[in-house]
């Protein structure tokens, strides 16, 4: 791996180490590249008081409290999640997601607001090495287990690997009296048919609804 | 270095915050790997999604350089294949197979006969005897092909309902009867000319067939195993054949 230019031994050194190391630590960040966190980095020195200190506070407090739920595999700093322990969401309809992230587009959306969410943390990938154990399916298993939920809701990417572990899922799940359904695939707002791929155009006329 | 070639995608995986490295099946140069700037885009994702055929273009400085691909679009199978269980478990189980070939090593045989299994994959009816016929393609390929068209023991050539597991060669029943414990069971469909139709009782036996041959040759000796996809197309093809689709159809 190259030495980024400003640790490079044949560089001049510019600022003390503790920058050098803040820089260091910006630029792992996803979106920020050397050049970009050496920006992030001066703007927070500029900003000392006002950002860098409330930031550094935020970063230490969330670092102490932030956990893994332990029963839907959300990121919050209880255990269990406030989507969990949220007594306007019932817990009869579950959302399967890959990742958190999923899980806040899909909050953002807002279209589900009695439902509670279940993160796989991933999607079976043979390329990448994940296999179902490395997945947080079990989990999922038991949930259904104990009872009280009528729909399962597999709410995975549109990709091969994420369809692969949908059927996965059905399949693990086949043995319980629970209905699964999945999103659709097809048009998205404001796309314009002929800018689509022929792959979402066929599923979208496949998956046509009455009118 | 550069060459233009048609191939269909049996893999990506994440590279940087944008780009991807592509493994892609071609035609003319074997399972091959590369590069794909952009390849995370919102127009690039749909099109390098496995089992998509795509027209390709490598250029590296060397030729042992992992270069980088350039990819445009010809057939997409992949969001036909998401609605059905073979469909998805089939694609990833062809691309475990395929994965056992070295890099760069061309088997246009086998590069036509997945093209024509993913036509299929999503009509669990063909889609069990096409993958098996496959994957003794890919036992061929290895060097550790079956003959399966005439008994080992007697020169035969009717009457063949057995495979040594030590020769992989077909046995005939008669010549086969005092062993038949030990001996592993071919379904009909597989024998050439038979004009027989796989149900579920063959499409199992002859999963067990190719699975055997696969461990004893391949899984074992590198240390792998039966890969988790065929694992779970063969599920899907059960559940097929005794939902009872597969007998009425």
């Amino acid at each position: 791996m190259p030495v980024p230019v400003y640790l490079s031994p044949m560089s001049r050194r510019i600022a003390g180490p503790e920058i050098e190391k803040l820089i260091q630590l910006l630029a792992k960040v996803p979106g920020l590249g050397p050049r970009s966190a050496r920006r992030a980095a001066l703007h927070l020195i500029k900003k000392k008081d006002q950002l860098m200190g409330p930031l550094a506070g935020a970063m230490a407090d969330a670092y102490d409290k932030v956990g893994t739920c332990s029963v839907c595999g959300n990121v919050d700093t209880v255990d269990p999640c406030n989507i969990c322990t949220d007594p306007r969401r019932d817990g009869s309809v579950i959302i399967v997601v890959e990742d958190v992230s999923d899980l806040w587009a899909l909050e953002r959306a807002g279209a589900m607001t009695a439902a509670r969410y279940h993160v796989l943390g991933g999607t079976l990938s043979p390329l990448d090495g994940i296999g179902p154990d490395d997945l947080n399916i079990a989990g999922l298993v038991d949930r259904v287990a104990a009872g009280g939920v009528a729909e399962i809701i597999l709410a995975v990417n549109a990709t091969v690997e994420g369809q692969t572990t949908a059927h996965y899922v059905t399949d693990r799940l086949s043995g319980f009296e629970v209905k699964v359904t999945r999103l659709a695939h097809g048009v998205p707002v404001g796309g314009e048919l002929d800018y689509l791929d022929d792959g979402t155009l066929a599923a979208a006329l496949r998956a046509r609804t009455n009118f | 270095m550069e060459w233009r070639d048609e191939g269909i995608i049996l893999g990506t995986r994440r590279h940087g915050e944008t780009s991807v490295i592509l493994e892609a099946m071609t035609l003319g140069h074997g399972r091959h790997l590369g590069l794909v700037r952009g390849g995370r885009s919102r127009t690039m994702q749909p099109v390098l999604q496995p089992g998509n055929r795509v027209d390709l273009t490598w250029r590296a400085r060397l030729d042992e350089h992992m270069g980088t691909f350039q990819a445009e679009p010809m057939e997409h199978h992949a969001a036909r294949l998401f609605g059905s269980a073979t469909g998805v478990f089939g694609l990833q189980a062809c691309a475990a197979h395929l994965r056992l070939l070295p890099e760069r090593d061309p088997h246009p045989r086998l590069y036509e006969t997945l093209g024509i299994l993913l036509e299929h994959l999503d009509e669990p009816q063909g889609a069990g005897e096409l993958f098996i016929r496959f994957e003794l393609m890919v036992l061929d390929e290895l060097g550790f092909g079956l003959d399966l068209g005439r008994c080992a023991a007697t020169g035969a050539t009717e009457g063949l309902a057995w495979v040594s597991p030590k020769s992989g060669r077909a046995v005939s029943r008669e010549a086969g009867e005092p062993w038949a414990d030990k001996l592993l069971a071919l379904p009909g469909f597989l024998l050439r000319g038979s004009g027989q139709r796989a149900d579920g009782e063959g499409v199992r036996r002859a999963l067990a067939l190719t699975a055997y041959f696969f461990n004893r040759h391949v899984w074992e000796p590198r240390g792998m195993r039966e890969p988790q996809e065929r694992a779970g197309l063969a599920q899907a093809l059960r559940r097929h054949f005794e939902s009872g689709e597969g007998n009425a159809a």
